[in-house]
Parts: C-alpha cells; sequence; structure tokens
C-alpha cells in the first residue's frame, strides 16, 4: 500500500478516535442541565469524565499534528478555509477545559452555575461544527487556486495555490447542518449511554431514559445525514452497507440500554461512530479536501502529502507509540472504572484547606 | 492593518499568553515530583502537605496552559497557512510527535495523579507524577525543536518544482544545536520562574507566621533552585549568544542596536534616543562585552561584531528576490530591550534568592517591610524575563518566518480578510483577559488558604474495595 493511503486511514483512525473518546465527555457536557437537575448530580457528571476528558483531547490535537505532517496541503486548506468555524470551535475548548478545573474552586452558586454554562456551550461548539466541518469536506467546498496562479503547470495545478474562496456563511449549507445536528445528537447520546455505564443510582436511571430519548432522535438525523451523504461517496457499495450497519449497531446500542447492559451499549455506540466515521471517510478517497468549483482542484492524498521521508519517518513513530498510548490510556480507563454514584461525592471543596477532605475543620 | 498584521499581533498575543503558564509548568511539576517523592522517602507530613499545596496552585495554572496551547497548534494553519504549506513535510513532524510522544503522557498520568490517590499504591502513584513531567519536558523539546526550525533550518532541501520544504534528515531538524541549546536554556530559565513563585510563596508565609515549620524547607528549596538555574540560564544564554552570531547576526547586532561592524564592540547597559540609528546616547556601557558575549575575545579581529547597516546590505545583495527596498532589520527596540529585559528581570532574581537564604539562614525570620513588598513582586521578574527572551528571540527573527528561506508576509494565510482576524484576536483577547483575571484570583485564594493542616490523612490508607464508598478527591 501506498504511504498516501497508510497516512489517510491513520488520520481516519485519529479521528474516529476522538470521535468516540472525547464524544462521551462533549455528550456528557451537553447533558449537563438535562440530567443534572442539582449540583450533586452535576458533580457526579463532571467527575464522571473528570480523569479522562484531557486524554481524549489530544486525539484531536494529534489528529492535527498528523494531518499538518502527513498532508500538509490538507491541513492549511483546512484550518484557513475554516477559520471563524475553528475559532468557535476553539472559544469552547477553551472555556470547558478551564470549567472542569476551576468549577468547584469558589463556594458561590453563581460561580458554579457560570461553569456550568461554559460546560455546555463549550461541549456543545465543539460537538456541531466537527459535524459541520465534515460535512463540508465530505460534500465538496469552493476550493479554487488562488486568482493570478497559472490554471496548469507542466505536471498539474499546484496544489499549493488552493484555498477555499468562500467565507463562512459558505460553510452553513443544509447538509453540512444536517451532519452537524447529527453529531450533536450522537454524542449527546453516546455521552448519556457513557454516564449509565460510570454511575449508579438515581443518575443512572436518568441517563437510560436520556439516552433513548436522544438516541431516537440521533437516529433519524444520522440515517438522514449519512443517506445523503450518499450522493457525495465516490465508492457506494463500500459506504452504503458501512451506513447500515452502523444505523444496526446505533439500534442495538439502544436496544442495550433498554436491557440494562450498559456495557455492551457503549460498545455499540462507539461501533456505530467507528462504522459512520469510516463510511464517510471510505467515500471521500482518495480525495481529502473535494471541489465544487473543478474536480480538477480537488486536494488528495497524492497532491497534499508530504514526502516519502517525512512520511516513514512519521510512520515508524506511529507504530511504536499508539500502541503504547493505547495501552497506558486503557489501564486510566480500567484504574477508574468504578461506578460512582451521588452518595460518593466527597463534601463540596469550599476552601484550598477544606478541598482535599483532609482539613481538620470545615474552613 | 491587514490580515498579515493583525495575524501577527494575535500570534504574538497568543503565544506570548501561552508562555505566562508553560515555564511555570515545566519547572513546577518537577518541584511538586520532588516533594511528594520526599514524602514517599522519609513519610514527613510536612511534604505532604507541600505536595497538595504546590500541586493545586500548579493544577490551576496547568489548565490554562492545556487551553491555550490548543489555540497554538490550530494557528499555523488557520493564520499561517503559506507557512505550513511551505514547511509542513518538516515542522509538522515535531508537532505531530509532541501530540504523540509528549500531550498523551503528560495528560494521561496527570489526571492518574490526580484523582489517583486512593486508587494507586504509593509508588505507582508518585510514578505518575514523575511521568506527567516527563511528558511536559518532551512537549517542551519537540516545541522547541520545531521552533528552532524556523531560527536555523537545517535537514530539508528546497523542491525544485513545488518550491516547498521537504524534510531530509529528521535527526538534524530534532537534535541540531540550536535546538538542544534553546531546550536547556528554556528548560533553566523555566525552573527560575518556578523557583521564584514556590520562595516567593514561601517566604510570604513564614512572614505571616503561618506553618512556618512546613514553609521553610520549601523557602530555602526555592531559593537555592533559583541560584543554580541563574547559573545554568547564563552558561547556555552565552552558548546561544556564540551559535546565534553564525546563524542569525543580524539579530545580535539588533540586540545591542550596532548599526556599525566593530571590533570591541561594547554592551551598553542603559541608553536614550530612538535606537534608530546612530543618535542613541548611551548612559553605561562596558567597553568590548558584546564582543565577548558574541565571539568569546574583547579585542583583535576575532572579536568582530557585524553591524545592522552591513548586514542589510549584504542581504539585499544575497536576497535580490524582495527588490531593493526590502528592510531586513528587525524592529530595534523591542529587540534591544528584550535582551536587557530577559537577562536583568532573571538576574534580579537570583540576588532575591541569596537574600532569601541570607535572611531565613538559621531559623531567623525576617520582618523588613522592604522585604515584604519586594517579595510580593519577584515572582513576576523572571516570568516577564522569560517572556522578554522569548519577544527578543522571535521579534529578532524578522522579517523572516523561517530564516534565509520565507519572510512573514509570504507565510500568511492568502484569502484572510481583516474583520475575521479582528473578530478571533478580540475574542481570544477578550477570553484570555477575563480568564487572566480568574485565575490570578483563584491562585491568590488558594495560597492564602494555606497548606492543608496537620494531621493529614494518609491518603493512601484510603485505598478501597468497598464500591460506595467517598471518593477521596473529586472536582
Ligand atoms: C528569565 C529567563 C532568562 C534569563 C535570566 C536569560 N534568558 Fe536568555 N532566553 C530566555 C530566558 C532567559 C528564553 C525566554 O527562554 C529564551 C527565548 C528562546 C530561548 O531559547 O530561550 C531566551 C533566548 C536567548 C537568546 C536567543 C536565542 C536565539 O534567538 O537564537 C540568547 C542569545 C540568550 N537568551 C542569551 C542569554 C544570556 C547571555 C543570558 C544571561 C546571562 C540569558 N539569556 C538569561
Ligand atoms: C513561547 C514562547 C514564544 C513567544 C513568547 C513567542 C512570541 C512571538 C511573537 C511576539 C510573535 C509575533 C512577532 C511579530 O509581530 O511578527 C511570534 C510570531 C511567531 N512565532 Fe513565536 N513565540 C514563542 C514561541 C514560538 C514557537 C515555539 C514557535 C514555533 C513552534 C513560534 C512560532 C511563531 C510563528 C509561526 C509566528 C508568526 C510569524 C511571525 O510573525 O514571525 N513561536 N511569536
Ligand atoms: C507556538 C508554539 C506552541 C504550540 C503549537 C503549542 C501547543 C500546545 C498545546 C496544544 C498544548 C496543550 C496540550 C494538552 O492538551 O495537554 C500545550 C501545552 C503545553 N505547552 Fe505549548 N505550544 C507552543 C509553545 C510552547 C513552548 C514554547 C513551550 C515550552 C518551551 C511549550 C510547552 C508546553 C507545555 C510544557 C505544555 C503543557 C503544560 C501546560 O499545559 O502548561 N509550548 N502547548
Amino acid at each position: 500500500m501506498e504511504l498516501t493511503t497508510v497516512w489517510f486511514a491513520l488520520i481516519a483512525v485519529l479521528w474516529i478516535g476522538y470521535f468516540i473518546l472525547d464524544g462521551f465527555d462533549l455528550g456528557v457536557g451537553m447533558l449537563l442541565p438535562v440530567i443534572g437537575t442539582d449540583d450533586l448530580r452535576r458533580r457526579v457528571m463532571i467527575n464522571s469524565i473528570a480523569t479522562v476528558w484531557d486524554g481524549n483531547e489530544v486525539w484531536l490535537l494529534v489528529a492535527g499534528g498528523a494531518t499538518f505532517a502527513a498532508f500538509p496541503l490538507w491541513y492549511a486548506t483546512m484550518f484557513s478555509g475554516m477559520y471563524l468555524a475553528l475559532f468557535l470551535v476553539l472559544v469552547g475548548l477553551i472555556l470547558r477545559g478551564v470549567a472542569f478545573e476551576y468549577r468547584g474552586k469558589r463556594d458561590s452558586a453563581v460561580w458554579r452555575a457560570r461553569w456550568d454554562w461554559a460546560i455546555v456551550v463549550g461541549s456543545a461548539l465543539p460537538a456541531l461544527l466537527f459535524g459541520v466541518a465534515f460535512g463540508n469536506i465530505v460534500s465538496g467546498m469552493a476550493i479554487e487556486p488562488l486568482a493570478g496562479t497559472p490554471a496548469t503547470t507542466d505536471f498539474a495545478i499546484d496544489a499549493g495555490a488552493l484555498n477555499y474562496s468562500g467565507n463562512l456563511f459558505g460553510l452553513l449549507n443544509p447538509f453540512s447542518l444536517l451532519l452537524g445536528v447529527m453529531t450533536l445528537t450522537i454524542f449527546m447520546a453516546h455521552g448519556a449511554i457513557y454516564l449509565a455505564l460510570k454511575t449508579s443510582g438515581e443518575i443512572h436511571e436518568a441517563a437510560k431514559k436520556v439516552a433513548l430519548k436522544i438516541g431516537l432522535v440521533a437516529a433519524v438525523a444520522a440515517v438522514a445525514a449519512l443517506l445523503w451523504a450518499q450522493a457525495f461517496s465516490g465508492r457506494v457499495a463500500f459506504t452504503l452497507p458501512l451506513v447500515l450497519l452502523a444505523a444496526v449497531a446505533w439500534l442495538a446500542a439502544l436496544f442495550m440500554t433498554m436491557k440494562g447492559r450498559d456495557g455492551w451499549a457503549f460498545i455499540l455506540s462507539s461501533g456505530t461512530i467507528l462504522l459512520a466515521v469510516t463510511a464517510l471517510f471510505v467515500g471521500l478517497f482518495p480525495n481529502v479536501m473535494p471541489s465544487n468549483i473543478d474536480d480538477a482542484y480537488n486536494l488528495t492524498v497524492t497532491n497534499s502529502s508530504s514526502q516519502e521521508y517525512t512520511l516513514t519517518v512519521m510512520t515508524i513513530v506511529a507504530v511504536v507509540m499508539t500502541p503504547i498510548v493505547l495501552i497506558y490510556q486503557g489501564w486510566t480507563f480500567w484504574v477508574f472504572r468504578k461506578r460512582i454514584s451521588t452518595s460518593m461525592i466527597p463534601p463540596q471543596p469550599v476552601s484550598g484547606r477544606s478541598d482535599d477532605r483532609f482539613a481538620n475543620s470545615n474552613g | 492593518m491587514g490580515a498579515l498584521q493583525l495575524s501577527q499581533w494575535q500570534f504574538g498575543i497568543t503565544t506570548v499568553y501561552h508562555f505566562f503558564f508553560v515555564p511555570l509548568t515545566l519547572g513546577t511539576v518537577w518541584l511538586v515530583a520532588g516533594f511528594q517523592t520526599a514524602y514517599f522517602r522519609t513519610g514527613k507530613v510536612k511534604y505532604l502537605q507541600l505536595t497538595k499545596f504546590f500541586g493545586k496552585l500548579f493544577l490551576i495554572n496547568f489548565a490554562m496552559g492545556v487551553v491555550t496551547g490548543i489555540v497554538q497548534e490550530f494557528q499555523f494553519g488557520m493564520n499561517w497557512s503559506d507557512y505550513s504549506r511551505f514547511v509542513g513535510d518538516v515542522f509538522g513532524a515535531p508537532l505531530a510527535m509532541e501530540g504523540l510522544l509528549a500531550f498523551f503522557l503528560e495528560s494521561t498520568f496527570l489526571g492518574l495523579w490526580i484523582f489517583g490517590w486512593d486508587r494507586l499504591p504509593k509508588g505507582l502513584h508518585l510514578a505518575t507524577i514523575w511521568l506527567a513531567a516527563a511528558g511536559t519536558a518532551f512537549s517542551a523539546y519537540f516545541i522547541l525543536a520545531a521552533n528552532a526550525f524556523m531560527q536555523h533550518p537545517v535537514g530539508f532541501e528546497i523542491d525544485p518544482v513545488t518550491q516547498r520544504a521537504v524534510l531530509n534528515d529528521i535527526f538534524a531538524v530534532l537534535f541540531q544545536n540550536t535546538a538542544v541549546i534553546a531546550f536547556f536554556h528554556t528548560l533553566a530559565a523555566s525552573f527560575l520562574v518556578s523557583g521564584a513563585g514556590v520562595a516567593a510563596v514561601s517566604a510570604w508565609m513564614i512572614m505571616k507566621n503561618r506553618q512556618v515549620d512546613v514553609f521553610r524547607p520549601a523557602a530555602k528549596l526555592g531559593a537555592w533552585v533559583i541560584l543554580i538555574s541563574a547559573v545554568l540560564v547564563s552558561v547556555s544564554g552565552d552558548m546561544d549568544m556564540k551559535i546565534m552570531v553564525d546563524q542569525q547576526p543580524m539579530k545580535v547586532a539588533a540586540a545591542e542596536a550596532l548599526y556599525t561592524t566593530q571590533e570591541n564592540a561594547p554592551f551598553s547597559i542603559l541608553s536614550v534616543g530612538d535606537l534608530s540609528g546612530d543618535t542613541a546616547t548611551t548612559i553605561i556601557e562596558i567597553p568590548g562585552l558584546l564582543s565577548y558575549l558574541a565571539t568569546g575575545t574583547f579585542n583583535g579581529p576575532e572579536s568582530t561584531v557585524q553591524g545592522i547597516n552591513d548586514l542589510q546590505a549584504q542581504y539585499l545583495a544575497e536576497f535580490p528576490q524582495y527588490g531593493p527596498e526590502m528592510n531586513f532589520v528587525p524592529y530595534v527596540p523591542v529587540t534591544y530591550w528584550g535582551f536587557r529585559l530577559m537577562i536583568g528581570l532573571g538576574m534580579l532574581a537570583a540576588l532575591y534568592a541569596l537574600f532569601v537564604l541570607f535572611l531565613f539562614r538559621g531559623g531567623r525570620t525576617p520582618k523588613s517591610r522592604l522585604f515584604a513588598v519586594f517579595n510580593g513582586v519577584i515572582v513576576l521578574f523572571p516570568l516577564f524575563g522569560i517572556s522578554a527572551g522569548w519577544i527578543f528571540t522571535e521579534m529578532g527573527r524578522q522579517p523572516w518566518i523561517v530564516f534565509g528561506q520565507q519572510i512573514v508576509a509570504d507565510g500568511v494565510s492568502p484569502l484572510l480578510t481583516p474583520l475575521e482576524v479582528w473578530i478571533s484576536m478580540i475574542g481570544f483577547t477578550l477570553l484570555y483577559g477575563v480568564l487572566a483575571v480568574i485565575e490570578i484570583g483563584l491562585l491568590l485564594k488558594y495560597i492564602k488558604a494555606g497548606a492543608p493542616e496537620a494531621p493529614v490523612e494518609d491518603p493512601f490508607a484510603e485505598a478501597q474495595k468497598d464500591d460506595d464508598k467517598q471518593l477521596y478527591f473529586a472536582y
């Protein structure tokens, strides 16, 4: 296999990892006002993801970094083309990142309520916008060479001159928005399923109910979006079955939730995300950012990639490091495998001193 | 302002801001690991108290480092897409490695450290903070190697067809002297910043007569960390200067506002005037010092330091493609003062460390008000010093974004509109401003709260099998 194909696959894997992992903690964040009806419940929710969210988010950073290293022209065109959308994503990620750490650091209801909003908004923005972004990538964007560059050189269009010539509103087309609604609702339901797996007691029950309700909405959005995506797929014979499998996996996930088989439900909802994202990437290949102006302006795995040497170096690094990372990240999930409930949450940290519960006073 | 200037401002604002938190993280994490190791070895409760106390401050700071770092990672593509196209083949590799080797390590093991007190055996829990510390150092190494490529590009060739840089030697990129020295210099400077933080906070607690027994060893440790790092910073800074003369002579000249090539070039401590020619009036000057810093000799032809005017002429001849009007001179006031602030503020901290060791000798507690005031501001000195150093380094590279290969103006995203950058810049700046106020408020609050009171429950005694027991620590 060509190294460019390997790297296309690896980047798909990184996005799948990101969507499965950060997907559930974005989901839990969005559900804060829905399931977290009082402060204790909200703390259970936050603590269910507190141990892992930062590690999950690194999947995004690595997906970005790997795209930069393996497909610099893809990275450059995508990140500059989606400028304002990414700005909003960043605002969201900043807000929620500090919110987890700072929320319990002052004993004030107003303070906590503000950070709760930061978590909700900071989770919803990326959940929605990553879907919108993928919608645009899959369906094609207004990509063309810069005015003034010769349309062709002797070998082809110089991919280095290809840029997105539209603006933020160009990204907000119906298909992409629908895909955004899909990621938003799928992550919510995926988050609820995770929460059901990680908690016991009342929250566990509430999470199951929410998972089913939102799961059905997500099913509709996802089926509509993914079927529509077949219109842009380069190989429907592969991607349509994947989509159908994803739909089956999703329904099975909801069924397992109903049956109280939380572990299976989580595996199946993760499987759904895997299948759906795989379908999108398989349908995209060999393009990485197709142009809806002219096929000659497509960014592809070959015209946007780094050279052989860089890809080889990065392959070695990835082959050595990825299993190690997977082992220790998996181990973290194992260490914190215990379900938590409202009765297990220590008293609200009040000041620096009682914060760690080993103070002998309340002060 | 156009999208170019705005992007420069935005990049400057966000990077400098990121780098307020980073040095504190880079140094403090090792000190916290040290405290916890002391507890592990001796079982003395005061070390656990210090671990908890500085660990908390560290985490408040760390959170800001993480969220501002994400912005950095995205900005190369967002604002500097032509730069990313030009160097992606080379520059992307260390960035991706940083994620795979450093960020995963750091974030995963820090999560284990924060929440793992009652979940992991004592020794394993200790190992998590050391691994997280290693992660922060790896992170610094890779990003500095990437930055070193911008200062002194190596290990690449220019593709004759696409005119883009192509990597041909990853080891040259990762281990060139510019990267190695920058790493040692930055890490030493980060320890200086963190040592000052630990010393000043501890001294403050002692002067308030709070938990004196706990904080006295920390104050001394902080002071020693400052002194040792000050030596290491000077040694590595000196090495840095010597390679800079070869690699970026214009930066050396701009650091001294030296317009004409000179033997026995002086170093001015203070000067007035606009620095934009020979009009600046030098007030205090040490003859030959610049020559010595740059070349290792005071006198003779060996000690020649090239001046700005000669270098400008030389670059015009070397890079005709930018036209006869091109200005290769960085903005001199920033480089001149950045260089002086870096050294001066850092060295003031060393003076402070001597003070601390002297005033606290043999169990004494200083009462001087002057010391109290000095103590309050000292944390900021090395912090501003370290950012002055970076501002000098980055501004001294202007107008190049990759020295000798691409100018900044050619690196900006070609279709970016000023409106877009205004929106993001104002957005980031406001958000960062609000977060700064919040973070400083929290740090002060948790400093005032002091360390947890003894007797402290041994967290590891809590290790539990019981499923419904309260968690030892939760957000
Ligand atoms: C408080 C911190 C601090 C202190 C006391 C010093 N430095 Fe420094 N310096 C830095 C913090 C720093 C830094 C922020 O960490 C930089 C920016 C880039 C780098 O690698 O380190 C830096 C860069 C830097 C550079 C530029 C490298 C380049 O652009 O290629 C030189 C030549 C020096 N330093 C030299 C010195 C000397 C001779 C010092 C004192 C004797 C000194 N520094 C003290
Ligand atoms: C953390 C310490 C750093 C500080 C304080 C810093 C500071 C700055 C400043 C002030 C600018 C704006 C200069 C201008 O007006 O043009 C700048 C530009 C830039 N820096 Fe840094 N920088 C730091 C580290 C880095 C590192 C590690 C990298 C690369 C990995 C980097 C890459 C860039 C880029 C791409 C630009 C934009 C192009 C330019 O304006 O030159 N910086 N930086
Ligand atoms: C402009 C270039 C830079 C980029 C792209 C960048 C990127 C990042 C990112 C994405 C993170 C968050 C990691 C996480 O989620 O855990 C981060 C944090 C960090 N960065 Fe940077 N960074 C830059 C400059 C620097 C410099 C110059 C240093 C050190 C010399 C540095 C050292 C660190 C460290 C130690 C952390 C982790 C600790 C903390 O979060 O405070 N970074 N950086």
